[in-house]
């Protein structure tokens, strides 16, 4: 083995039902080295991981550990854990009925000398680790007391605490905000002192650049090649990743900045608010345009459309639709004045994996018709085939249960959903969120189309760039308040971010 | 200090409806003999059984499981006792012993299809419920009396306490006493409840039912946890069992029906939730006492049909589901 490495994977192969998930993709993985693991949606990432920790089993090809003589074959993420490969999931997977020192340590408790769970040494030693890592946490209490972004924190404790030789961090900053991660980043980098070697999977590239020493990248299944930061610049970065010459992402923005006041009013909300969430707001939207909220995790910006969408029953205010005052009381009544929502919480709110990708794709328009009237199956097949196609949705057949499809994948059923129903407002709270460039790409580009034909959507996303592509106008939240608009010449980087920062404290 | 809020609001509010009950029985029913220390030992000595039911019914609750063949199990056992000293003459410690290794074999049967083959656990102890309780159709149909010495003994066996007495109107000094059935539950209930509380088992329970996908991430062997808890929940239905044939002393079909729905009744109203991950064996003890307590109450009131008990129950699980449902939904809003 050559110096310093701590992991190689050589030649693995898996097969899922009709697909070549993985096709003798090598991986090799060094002391103290931050490696990016990158690729498009069923690019394999997530596979190649799972046969790393034991999830999946693979076909082919072997894995070497250092310290161990021979292939190691894991059984489960038990038997990688003792081997030194831990793993943090893209959702926190913790027990929230359990203490924070509990999630910590469970499975390795201190224990008495009597053979029983140490409590005081273990919430003694949660602290100090809690301390060691700068959060505000106490170990005591219960893992669902906290947000969602502190029990990653812990999720990815329990496995700094854990001496692993190698650190999996598979899209850990999907749910941080940029103080969290740059958290999480200064924790990766002791981490590498310590000659830990981590995986790093995202969908950031700014991360990619910020955090890692190299990137592999996987495109289809295949390895395409890994390669030092320094030799691979964005540019070749993403054209590896796509695998085709790379549409300038700057290119989308075409003449979206133009000025949609002078349209006509298509919603205006006054004093809207929802008890402890939303503070009252007041928003009026164009036909055409293109509204964007944004703001810090945490500042209502989910908050604002779902109560604009009446999935929360506002506690204050009206909304007019077209001019005519409007009661909204539950998303029924949005969806029938012709209004959508594509969740940012799609694995409880949308999708429904049981069913076929046509069924998930006509749910919204069957429940607009009404259970009485079915569409009649050619149409379905006509309505699928389309998304299908626009969407460029990966899937076996229009057939297959959508819990078979990647997650990327599963994001466009839903969003095919929602413009089946051809409906006049379309609010997309996150819908780029943790899929890959390409397919982000897709996304802007439908919502600058969709606009044009004089449809309204709400753009929610925590990428201001891909706002300021997309936008005609920003909301700015803070602290679950509307704080401020800006339009048009305004918009650019440092306008948005000084809004939204507020100029309180830095 | 407010470590674990939501369950010991919700337990608190159990402990304060039994004394409140408690307290009102001794106020109507008090002229009666409800003021006795005695009708409250009476109480954990009619209920022996069900609380060590209760205990394993708990273990598998906090699961996400259930465990609904436990009533015909503990009528299988006291069957087999019966026809054991009657037909088999077998000793008294071989029986006990054999009706713990059925509850083992019982456990791991009803605990294998369900971690292993991944089964409904409804469904697998239903078929358990109805094996248990043709089995015992099967020893025998009749009403078989306990004859055997030491099982007579061992019921008859008073354990007076040397406090809490009363003088009676004749003036003769009555000594409150448990029976032996009694101090086996309260074994039970201690182990339990420490093995829940301080053992990597316990802790892997209450971890399983919270998120069994993130327990088998975290390295933890969910299906064997589970497995465990079912066998747990067996054994300690044979050991109810054996406190419940100490009361009745015999063995016939129609014993122990609907013992299930008690134990997860019990459970229920002691705080512990049916989705798992929640509750306490303490929480469950005082679920079995209000139970018990309905049950007097009904009995001291003397004209009352005893379905009436079941009425007062239906009610008080209502409350208690809504209580739940409720503490669920102002925790999410405090968090936002």
């Amino acid at each position: 083995m050559e110096d310093n490495v701590i992991l190689t994977m050589r030649g693995i192969c898996m097969t899922f039902p009709g697909v070549k998930a993985l096709d003798h993709v090598d991986f090799t993985l060094r002391k103290g080295e931050i490696m990016a693991l990158m690729g498009e949606n069923g690019a394999g990432k997530s596979t190649l991981i799972k046969c790393l920790t034991g999830v999946n089993k693979y076909e082919a090809g072997e894995i070497h550990l250092e310290g161990i003589k021979g292939a190691i074959v894991n059984k489960d993420t038990l038997d990688a854990q003792k081997k030194g490969i831990s793993t943090v999931y893209q959702e926190v997977n913790l027990c929230p009925n359990l203490s924070v020192a509990e999630n910590l340590f469970i499975g390795r408790e201190p224990m008495t000398k009597f053979h029983t769970v140490d409590r005081r040494a273990m919430n003694k030693r949660a602290e100090e680790l809690m301390k060691s890592l700068n959060l505000p946490v106490d170990v005591r209490r219960k893992l669902e007391d906290y947000s969602i972004a502190l029990q990653e924190m812990v999720a990815i404790a329990r496995a700094v605490d854990m001496d692993s030789k190698v650190l999996i961090l598979d899209e850990p900053t999907s749910s941080l905000d940029d103080q969290e991660v740059e958290k999480l980043f200064t924790m990766m980098r002791a981490l590498k002192k310590k000659g830990v070697g981590i995986i790093f999977v995202t969908h950031f590239l700014e991360q990619v650049y910020e955090v890692c020493d190299s990137i592999t990248v996987l495109r289809n299944g295949r390895l395409v090649g890994s390669y030092p930061v320094a030799e691979l610049p964005r540019v070749r970065l993403v054209a590896a990743m796509l695998g085709k010459d790379f549409d300038d992402l700057a290119a989308i923005k075409t003449d979206s900045t133009e000025d949609k006041s002078k349209a006509p009013v298509y919603l205006e909300a006054k004093g809207l608010s929802h008890t402890g969430t939303i503070k009252p707001f007041d928003l009026t939207i164009h036909k055409g345009e293109v509204i964007g909220l944004t703001g810090l995790l945490g500042s209502g910006r989910s908050e604002m459309a779902r109560v604009i969408y009446g999935a929360d029953r506002a506690s204050t205010g009206s909304i007019s639709i077209n001019g005519k005052p409007s009661k909204i009381k539950a998303p029924i009544d949005s969806m029938m004045l012709g209004m959508g929502m594509l969740p940012d919480d799609r694995k409880v709110e949308g999708i429904i994996g049981d069913l076929s990708v046509r069924e998930n794709i006509c749910l919204a328009i069957q429940a607009k018709a009404g259970i009485f009237k079915k569409i009649p199956m050619q149409k379905q097949i006509e309505i699928a085939d389309k998304y299908i196609k626009l969407l460029e949705i990966k899937t076996a057949s229009r057939e297959t249960l959508v819990k078979q499809l990647s997650g990327g994948n599963q994001q466009k059923v839903i969003l095919a959903r929602w413009l089946a129903t051809n409906c006049d407002f379309l609010i997309l709270d996150e819908p780029t969120r943790g899929i890959d460039i390409g397919t982000k790409t897709e996304i802007q580009k439908l919502v600058i189309q969709l606009a044009k034909e004089g449809k309204s959507l709400i753009f929610i996303s925590s990428e201001i760039e891909e706002m300021l592509r997309t936008c005609n106008r920003m909301v700015v939240l803070r602290d679950g308040a509307k704080v401020g608009e800006i339009e048009g010449r305004d918009m650019n980087q440092m306008s948005v971010m000084d809004a939204i920062a507020g100029g309180a404290e830095k | 200090m407010n470590k674990k809020r939501s369950v010991n609001v919700l337990l608190l509010i159990t402990i304060l409806l039994f004394v409140v009950m408690y307290m009102a029985g001794i106020v109507i029913y008090g002229s009666k003999g409800f003021t006795h220390f005695q009708t409250f030992l009476n109480i954990l000595i009619n209920n022996a059984g069900l609380i060590c039911v209760t205990c394993g019914m708990t273990c598998v609750m906090l699961t996400g499981g259930i465990d609904i063949s436990v009533g015909s199990l503990v009528a299988m056992d006291c069957m087999i006792i019966a026809v054991g000293v009657t037909r088999w003459m077998w000793p008294a410690w071989a029986l006990i012993l054999f009706i713990l290794a059925v509850g083992v074999l019982f456990g791991l049967v009803q605990g294998f299809c369900i971690a292993y083959l991944e089964i409904q656990p409804f469904i697998i102890t239903m078929a358990g419920m109805f094996f248990a309780r043709g089995m015992t159709a099967v020893l025998d149909v009749h009403q078989i009396s306990v004859t055997d010495e030491t099982f007579t003994k061992l019921s008859s066996l008073k354990i007076t306490l040397p406090f809490g007495g009363y003088t009676n109107p004749k003036g003769m000094y009555v000594a409150p006493f448990i029976r032996i059935s009694v101090i086996i539950a309260l074994i039970v209930v201690l182990l339990t409840g420490f093995m829940l509380r301080k053992t990597r088992f316990g802790r892997s329970l209450y971890a399983v039912g919270g998120n069994q996908v993130s327990a088998t991430l975290m390295g933890l062997d969910v299906k064997k946890t589970q497995l465990r808890a079912y066998m747990l929940s067996s054994v300690l239905t044979s050991i109810g069992g054996f406190c419940y044939v100490l009361n009745t002393m015999c063995g016939t079909t129609t014993q122990a029906v609907g013992m299930e729905m008690s134990a997860i009744s019990s459970a229920v109203i002691g705080g512990t939730l049916l989705t798992g991950g929640v509750g306490t064996i303490i929480g469950s003890v005082f679920g079995v006492l209000i139970n018990g307590t309905i049950s007097s109450l009904v009995k001291f009131n003397g004209h009352l049909l005893a379905s009436w008990a079941n009425i007062v129950t239906a009610f008080l699980l209502m409350l208690f589901i809504v209580l739940q449902a409720v503490f669920a939904k102002i925790r999410e809003m405090q968090k936002k």
